[in-house]
């Protein structure tokens, strides 16, 4: 999913998007009789469309709020735009999809309004992971979608497929991984303590932290690519140059159904799962639409037709989905996920920089 | 005809628009940085201006140093590289005829169209054990079996001198084509093999455009942060990649942008010196 979401940063892609928002404004046929709208921000390029095309006609046509779609860039360039926006009293989205680390350093300038949870009533078909709540329990944010980051492995070298992430360590497989080259988008401090040392509570303290960085350090002479940009990987991992590693399980289903030799697995110890909040901003006056909106969102329906037609995993619990086996497995599973320790990029983020990137390069 | 010296104002004028320009667009956006390199970084937010040296500090460690070392060593291994084989194809191109050196320029500057990003991944395929050169090597009986070239030094050094060539020779053309063709007539006159010619003769007439060249490749290829991503291993990143990720994907713009103060600072001050050693070489 996050290499869908990385094609926003493309300048051409962002502008595209305006020119073509700018034109759809530009027909007053569209905006005419509708009274009440609503900006919302979601990630630029495939995502945007698929939204344009698949979920907002029908919002409209439900509730009678006009969308008005801003596309807007991934990683932290939107938040800084929102702050220094809402200093002015501006809000270029009324509500905006943000991602997990987005929303805590969100959360400590008050950025997003506190949700009414009486006037979301479908909120309680969410997992309860996927409310984002302020430290005195305010909502700041409600799970808008979510993706998995799996282990992949190329079909023709793994005959067999991996049953677990240890294969990370197996000394088989020197030079063999793909692996993200971040320490905030990769998770591998996640999965080395989930794998290794029971669970991310392990990941506390400084001392869980350095230990897991030890045992991560055991994996360096397996990796042939850390990559940043998706596309290197994918290419070599379709090629079977580099044949195994982690990355988007929709991407890497999308691949094999296309012919590729490639397979994603989720191991026994659980896939990533990485999500996006829908988050309202304090400057925008569209409280009640912003309530409906996200309301609307959260309903099982929508989020099988996410699923379905985006890719997305859904926030909501499976026994209210209406998505078949095959549906289901195309976008998630049933073994518990391993949920990314979102406080530590922030409360820790630069030593946590520091050590990674003294891990990899050094 | 005579230069008379701006006396009034309006003189001045024509200087005007490049001046705004460059104030603009350089010296505005510079000053910022620098501004911002002392700002206080915030954690789990952005920055707030402030004047502290922490950024900086962060900076003076071996880590960082070893990686700034290997920068440098990587732009300098080019900028040889790069002027070491420009130097006799661009001479042997300058006794081309027009027409063969019309081409051979044409086809030079193609390259020059082709982004960062496609060189890349040209040569990331070309280096690749499933379908790179490796695989002719085993046609022909040289290799067993296929290996992958990349990533490796050599891979980011053959990128990065592919990307430099270029310019290389456009810089070093013109001069090269002034140069006077008596000088290796009269070498060769008095006995001189044509190798020996250009190494005594044509080269040290050469030696002040060689040696802008040499700076212009290095600064060139000290810039480079693409290239070492996807032909190197995290211990081939440049200085560059790493400011980027502060940048980027950290949101520290403090450290960042003391870390490119730092990049500056150092290059200048080694563009500096190897002019000052020219010219001592020239007096002597």
């Amino acid at each position: 999913m996050d290499n869908i979401l990385k094609k926003s940063v493309s300048r051409r892609a962002v502008l595209g998007t305006g020119v073509m928002a700018a034109a759809v404004l530009a027909m007053p046929s569209i905006l005419r009789a509708q009274d009440k709208s609503l900006k919302v921000g979601v990630y630029g390029g495939y995502f945007k469309d698929s939204f344009d095309k698949n979920i907002f006609p029908e919002f409209t046509k439900a509730t009678g709020i006009a969308v008005e779609s801003v596309a807007e860039p991934t990683g932290e360039a939107w938040l800084v735009q929102l702050e220094q926006a809402s200093k002015a009293g501006a809000a270029p989205a009324d509500i905006s999809m943000m991602s997990q680390v987005a929303m805590l350093k969100g959360q400590t300038t008050k950025l997003w309004t506190p949700l009414d949870m009486a006037k979301i009533p479908n909120a309680k078909n969410l997992l309860d992971r996927f409310v984002n709540k302020y430290p005195d329990g305010a909502v700041a944010g409600i799970g808008a979608v979510s993706w998995y980051i799996t282990l992949v492995t190329n079909t023709d070298v793994y005959k067999e497929a991996p049953t677990s992430w240890a294969a990370f360590w197996d000394k088989a497989n020197a030079d063999k991984l793909g692996l993200l080259a971040l320490v905030s988008n990769s998770f591998l401090l996640e999965i080395t303590a989930k794998t290794f040392f029971g669970g991310t509570n392990a990941l506390d303290t400084e001392e869980g932290l350095l230990k897991a960085f030890d045992k991560l350090a055991e994996v360096k002479p397996n990796v042939r690519l850390w990559y940043r940009d998706e596309a290197q990987f994918e290419q070599s991992l379709k090629s079977g140059e580099i044949p195994m590693g982690q990355y988007y399980h929709d991407v890497t289903g999308l691949a094999a159904s296309e012919g590729h030799p490639v397979r994603s697995t989720f191991p026994k110890e659980g896939g990533v799962q990485d999500s996006g909040c829908w988050a309202l901003s304090r400057a925008s006056k569209k409280v009640e639409e912003a309530h409906i909106f996200i309301d609307y969102m959260s309903q099982p329906a929508i989020q099988a037709t996410l699923s379905r037609k985006v890719g997305t995993s859904p926030t909501v619990k499976r026994e209210l989905l209406d998505l078949n086996d095959k549906e289901f497995a195309a976008v998630s599973s049933d073994i518990e996920p391993i949920i990314p320790r979102y406080d530590l990029y922030t409360t820790k983020a630069d030593w946590l920089n520091q050590k990674w990137t003294e891990l990899i390069v050094g | 005809m005579k230069r008379e010296p701006p006396q009034t104002v309006a003189d001045y004028g024509p200087l005007f628009f490049p001046a705004g320009m460059l104030l603009l667009f350089f010296v505005v956006p510079f000053g910022t940085m620098i501004a911002v390199s002392f700002f206080q970084r915030q954690e789990g937010g952005f920055y707030t201006p402030a004047f502290v040296l922490s950024n900086y500090e962060r900076f003076l460690s071996a880590f960082f140093g070893g990686v700034l070392g290997f920068s440098l060593m990587l732009a300098i291994t080019v900028a040889i590289c790069c002027v070491v084989l420009a130097l006799p194809f661009t001479y042997l191109l300058s006794r081309l005829t027009r027409r063969l050196q019309v081409f051979w320029l044409v086809a030079l500057l193609s390259v020059l169209s082709l982004s960062e990003v496609i060189i890349g991944f040209a040569w990331s395929t070309l280096l690749s054990r499933t379908a790179g050169l490796s695989n002719l090597l085993v046609k022909i009986g040289l290799l067993d079996q296929p290996v992958a070239l990349f990533p490796s030094f050599g891979a980011v050094l053959t990128g990065m001198v592919y990307q430099a060539l270029p310019y290389t020779i456009l810089v070093l053309y013109p001069a090269i084509v002034r140069l006077d063709p008596t000088l290796m007539e009269a070498a060769r006159t008095l006995g001189s093999s044509p190798i020996r010619a250009f190494f005594n003769v044509l080269v040290p007439a050469l030696r002040n455009t060689i040696m802008a060249t040499l700076i212009m490749v290095f600064i060139f290829a000290l810039g480079s942060y693409l290239l070492p991503q996807i032909l190197g291993r995290p211990q081939h990143w440049t200085l560059s990649v790493l400011i980027t990720d502060q940048a980027i994907y950290q949101s520290n713009m403090p450290f960042a942008a003391a870390m490119a103060v730092f990049l500056v600072l150092v290059t200048l001050g080694l563009v500096a010196l190897t002019l000052l050693i020219g010219r001592k070489g020239e007096k002597a």
